[in-house]
């Protein structure tokens, strides 16, 4: 068993990506996670790899597209409006079907908002970056160990599905000192990267990485493709923690930071002798549906707490289309919600109920 | 009889998608001519553009990546960064390197990133049909400058060699035309010399090659190479404007 | 003895070889067409070539190979 050390979770990031094998680090200074960049460019040198702070947002993503295209597992960080400007090379890496990983620590928006907490970019994350009909794989990590475990698969995710992933947070995660290993676990056998621009050394054909396809059945055919891909995703790795759901009559959803606040609402709901669980999505793409599904019969409803106006609520009714009441708290502008806002959400909705 | 020209192994066998007379064939053929010369087909790394150019990851034999409009230089910065002992390179018109890619062209020069780039000025958007560029002239008539440009609304020229000339970290910086054969034996110099500079790690080098755009410009092949001897030139003198090859050997 | 070969099937009719060749003997074929649609070049007076290359340099599509 590793050593157990206290470390803040931008930082925590930081390190597990380098212990995944990434070499290449672009990015542009924005809170609330500039530690992540501030620990790469001390790290980076004294591992033999690349720290490159960049003219601009738009440039360190466009970097990171060159890098993934050469076979590098290459990172990029940023907060909300920086992540906006990355949107067009997220769309071009996705194109080209080239691996690569970002973070989102997001803060308030909209515009320049606020640097604390938000959950306000979940449509961003999950539906909305850049251009075109794609997918990334978003992971919501909720503790700075979780942060290791999936910054880890992230990479990992990336190169099998040959697909952008990012990892959303938000500034109290990025900030948050807890005890953690830094033990990557078994990890899965990957494809070698034969697509990746090495150079022909005259032995091959020329590899061309590109998303322009003129012929409008070609390119229908390649995002057909993706897609059948997209598919195998949602079935495979989708990912939720059920807690305290065995016996619930209601259920909480959250993830990220607003699911830790949620496990102390549903402690003390519970001592009100009101049976609350929890569902929390560790990957907000694909969305976990069949977990809801698996309690839209048992729960008479559920209760979706975000920091944002409700955004992750939507994807909740869709998965139960219609069986449960589904309903929607949040807090917003960087206000985290407190455990009895929560409670008492909670208790109207149950209150009503009975 | 020996064969004294033929077409370049760098160059793929295929039809360029070119208009009639454009010049883009004409450099295509001398980076690829350098390539073989040089013999870094095989570690080449190409990024292309987005513009008319933009075809041009299926005409060179090397590795090719197409990056977003502007970007190349970003992306070529991300290869380079990866792939230190390849050669990378990028292909740019001068609405993608002088417009909306400025800042990654002039960031890569400061950061002295030890890429070739070759930019094809021809003072015109082509792919989009003739729209004014950064590099359109005063009074040149275009779609959207179609009483000519007046610098007073719509801004001057960029002299994008003269600009990177003055940042530190450009090791080599030449203007060079198509326009005629001497010319083009001396733009292949140059773009030599560039792949050359990046071969020695010395960094930053651009061709800014003054090119044609017979199509948007309304004119003839013949006519169009003319156009661009008469405004082009004395807008664009060719010469080199950095050259820090020398000083940087003997460091 | 010098000769030019034209890849016909390559050429767009820009006809800048032609101003560039020296002893101005490439001319429009005026006979045909090729698949795009142009009229290509051809040299009738082969015996005139130089071999310099300068229609070669100057062509934008490659259609010129050169033997001297």
């Amino acid at each position: 068993m590793a050593e157990k050390v206290l470390v803040k979770g931008n930082e925590a990031l930081a390190e597990a990506a380098i212990l995944s094998g990434c070499r290449h680090y672009f990015g542009y200074p924005i809170t609330p996670q500039t530690e992540i960049a501030a620990y790469m460019a001390k790290r980076m040198p004294k591992v033999g790899g690349v720290f490159l702070q960049a003219e601009s947002e738009v440039a360190a993503a466009n970097m990171v597209f060159g890098a993934a295209g050469a076979g590098a597992r290459a990172l990029t960080s940023s907060s909300s409006p920086g992540i906006s400007l990355k949107a067009e090379a997220l769309s071009y890496i996705a194109g080209c079907d080239l691996p690569c990983v970002v973070v989102n620590i997001v803060r308030a928006g909209p515009g320049l908002g606020g640097i604390q907490p938000a959950q306000s970019d979940y449509f961003q994350a999950t539906k909305g970056h850049g251009h075109g009909d794609y997918q990334m794989i978003v992971l919501a990590p909720s503790s700075v160990q979780e942060i290791i475990h999936l910054t880890a698969d992230a990479f990992d995710l990336a190169d099998l599905y040959r697909m952008p992933v990012m990892i959303i947070g938000d500034g109290m995660l990025g900030q948050m000192m807890e005890p953690v290993e830094f033990d990557l676990g078994e990890r899965r056998k990957l494809p070698e990267k034969t697509w990746a621009t090495t150079g022909t050394e005259k032995k091959r054909p020329h590899n061309v990485i590109n998303s322009l396809i003129m012929n409008p059945d070609d390119l229908e055919a390649c995002v057909r493709e993706r897609y059948e891909r997209y598919e195998l995703i949602k079935e495979k790795e989708a990912m939720a923690e059920e807690y305290m759901m065995d016996d619930a009559d209601f259920m909480i959803t959250a993830y990220g930071t607003t699911a830790r606040i949620a496990k102390n609402a549903i402690a003390e709901l519970r001592e009100k002798g009101i049976k609350v669980g929890l569902v929390r999505p560790i990957t907000l793409w694909p969305f976990p549906e069949k977990v809801y599904q698996k309690y839209q019969d048992k729960v008479s409803a559920i209760l979706s707490v975000e920091m944002s106006m409700g955004q992750m609520v939507d994807d909740v009714k869709l998965a139960v289309s219609g069986k449960v009441p589904v309903h929607f708290f949040g807090r917003t502008g960087g206000n985290v919600p407190y455990p009895a806002e929560i409670v008492e959400a909670m208790e109207k909705i149950a209150g009503g109920d009975k | 009889m020996q064969q004294v020209f033929k077409r370049p192994d760098a160059l793929c066998d295929v039809n360029l998608h070119y208009c009639p007379g454009c010049t883009h064939g004409i450099v295509h053929r001398l980076v690829a001519e350098v390539l073989d010369e040089l013999g870094i087909e095989g570690k080449a790394i190409g990024v292309a553009p987005v513009g008319c150019s933009v075809f041009a990851y299926d005409y060179w034999n090397c590795d090719m990546q197409q990056a977003a409009h502007g970007r190349a230089p970003a992306v070529a910065t991300g290869i380079k960064r990866v792939r230190p002992d390849n050669v990378v390179f990028t292909y740019q018109g001068d609405g993608d390197l002088a417009s909306i890619g400025t800042a990654e062209t002039v960031h890569a020069a400061m950061r002295g990133e030890n890429i070739t780039i070759i930019f094809i000025n021809n003072a015109i958007y082509g792919m989009t049909g003739g729209q004014m560029a950064p590099t359109t002239l005063p009074g040149q008539v275009t779609q959207t400058s179609p009483y000519g440009r007046d610098p007073k609304t719509q801004g001057y020229p960029i002299r994008m060699s003269e600009m990177l000339s003055k940042t530190d970290g450009a090791a080599y910086i030449e203007r060079v035309s198509v326009d005629s054969v001497k010319n083009i034996n001396s733009a292949k110099k140059a773009i030599k010399k560039a792949f050359q500079t990046q071969l020695d790690g010395k960094g930053f080098s651009m061709v800014e090659v003054l090119s044609t755009c017979p199509t948007n410009w309304g004119k003839s092949p013949k006519e169009a190479l003319e156009w661009l001897r008469e405004n082009m030139m004395p807008y664009y003198p060719l010469g080199v404007y950095t050259d820090k090859t020398a000083e940087n050997k003997a460091e | 003895m010098a000769k030019v070969v034209f890849r016909e099937e390559r050429c767009k009719g820009c006809y800048l070889c032609m101003d560039v060749c020296p002893k101005k003997i490439i001319v429009v074929a005026e006979d045909r067409m090729n698949a795009k649609g142009f009229r290509p070049v051809e040299v009738l007076k082969m015996d005139e070539c130089l071999g310099c290359a300068m229609c070669a340099t100057m062509c934008p599509d490659c259609v010129i190979e050169v033997f001297k």
